[in-house]
């Protein structure tokens, strides 16, 4: 086989690849109308207002509910230390 | 018209027959291509999707918070506030909420203690999220001992273990009675520890919150749009960290294909004197320059892309795991819903596709006005 048409199919199928990806986005965020409902559903009973992705300490697990001060009052003087911290920014309506 | 595709073909040809004459550096080149844009793929891909299912889930939180401060921290707050709101234009519902925090000695995990409400609730039950069944091995039917604010032990018996679908709100999650919170943590009848408010329209939430902040000047109020817009900004902050940590890898990366693909050695020069002197016309060897950059940028961005969409959303980020979890000791297991925004993948594209093939063609246009005999000595 020519090197020319090896290089064709392959970028055929790697385009293809792409496609599928824009394809499967869409038909898995159509699919996930149901999968998001238990999610929404606890959101709207207990009032939830983070995500659990950084369970840490208590400003970074609820992020919305933290405030300048929350991340230093351990103690007079306190670091803030979790490493999560360095990566996330204060909530919004601080700054 | 099938003359040029035919022409184009036999250009593809000569072109992958000179790249693999240097196998070993055009190789080492793709890899290192592929692996910069699976990193920018990744990191992009999964901000975006992280920011699209946060904005979907915390659709429905409350409206209005209402926290109590008392030197600069958050203090419970007396149930008479509620009395003190009294009836609000807009504001269709206000209660008290109980929640806090838990820490566990025996797994070092904080856990979110929550109450539903509802005063019928059975005092020796609770559900919990499945990060915390995970982390503890419990199941439903076991028993949970939590250890109260005067040192005794209460075994709660689990009825629910929370679906593991909803695990990125639920992980660490331990729902249980009012009265039971009360109990655990000696909070004392007629406190709560924020308040919610329900606001119907949601033009009016800024008027509402201008007036509460009036009215109980001891307090902030935290909306939904601002704990929204908190997440969005979280993801876009992480996102511009790791950009910048990539940032070193990248300017390598360019220096490395800037230095291959503009500064033409000696042995490709000459390739291009034999070309003209041959017959080749400067447009032709343009043209080959031109498939040289497209077969290496294209395959690069394709491959790396493919990858870091297979990595998000099929893997779950397993490479960002570590990162994104800190000192976490309850990490939800969560797979993410894929979101593309087309915007980020077509700057993905121009920034990391285009540039390389313009290097390549410039020097070579160079050489390739020259004349031959000039070029080959």
């Amino acid at each position: 086989m020519r090197k020319s048409n090896v290089f064709l199919v392959s970028l055929f199928l790697l385009l293809l690849g792409f496609v599928i990806t824009l394809v499967d986005a869409g038909v898995r965020q159509h699919q996930a109308a149901s999968k998001h409902e238990s999610g929404i559903a606890l959101v709207r009973q207990f009032g939830l207002t983070d995500l659990a992705l950084f369970t840490e300490a208590r400003y970074t697990r609820h992020l919305s509910q933290a405030d300048f001060h929350s991340a230093f009052q351990d103690h007079p003087m306190a670091f803030e230390h979790f490493p999560t911290g360095s990566l996330v920014p204060p909530p919004l309506r601080m700054r | 018209m099938l003359a040029f595709l035919r022409k184009q073909k036999y250009l593809i040809d000569y072109t992958l027959a000179s790249l693999l004459r240097r196998k070993g550096k055009n190789v080492g080149l793709l890899t290192v291509y592929t692996l910069i844009v699976f990193m920018l793929a990744s990191v992009m891909l999964f901000a975006h999707g992280l920011r699209h299912e946060a904005g979907l889930v915390l659709q429905s939180t409350p409206e209005i918070i209402v926290q109590r401060m008392q030197a600069g921290r958050h203090a419970m707050i007396p149930a008479e506030y509620l009395q003190r709101i009294g009836r609000m234009r807009g504001v269709t519902k206000k209660e008290g909420r109980l929640w806090g925090y838990y820490y566990d000695s025996a797994v070092k995990a904080n856990y979110t203690v929550m109450t539903g409400g509802q005063t019928d609730a059975v005092l020796s039950e609770i559900a919990i999220g499945s990060g915390i069944a995970r982390v503890r091995g419990l199941a439903i039917g076991d028993y949970l001992t939590l250890r109260s604010q005067s040192g005794d032990a209460f075994s709660f018996k689990i009825t629910a273990v929370l679906d593991t679908e909803s695990e990125l709100v639920s992980a660490d999650l331990l729902l249980m009675a009012p009265g039971a919170f009360r109990h655990v943590f000696g909070t004392e009848e007629g406190l709560y520890t924020d308040l919610v408010l329900s606001v119907r329209n949601p033009r009016e939430v800024s008027k509402v919150a201008e007036k509460l902040a009036k009215l109980l000047p001891d307090t902030r109020l935290i909306t939904r749009e601002e704990i929204l817009r908190t997440y969005d900004a979280v993801f876009s902050w992480r996102q511009g960290v790791v950009f910048i940590l990539l940032v070193g890898a990248v300017l390598a990366f360019v220096i490395f294909a800037w230095d291959k693909a503009s500064g033409l050695s000696a042995e490709e020069r000459r390739e291009i004197g034999v070309l003209k002197a041959i017959g080749w016309e400067t447009a032709d060897i343009m043209r080959m320059k031109f498939w040289e950059g497209a077969i290496i940028s294209l395959t690069a961005f394709l491959i790396g892309y493919v990858a870091a969409y297979v990595h998000v959303f099929f893997a779950s980020a397993s490479l960002f795991e570590p990162v994104l979890k800190g000192w976490s000791v309850l990490y939800p297991r969560f797979r993410l819903t894929p979101s593309v925004d087309g915007l980020q993948a077509a700057t993905l594209f121009f920034f990391s596709v285009l540039p390389y093939i313009v290097a390549t063609i410039v020097p070579i246009w160079r050489t390739s006005i020259t004349d031959p005999d000039a070029v080959m000595r």
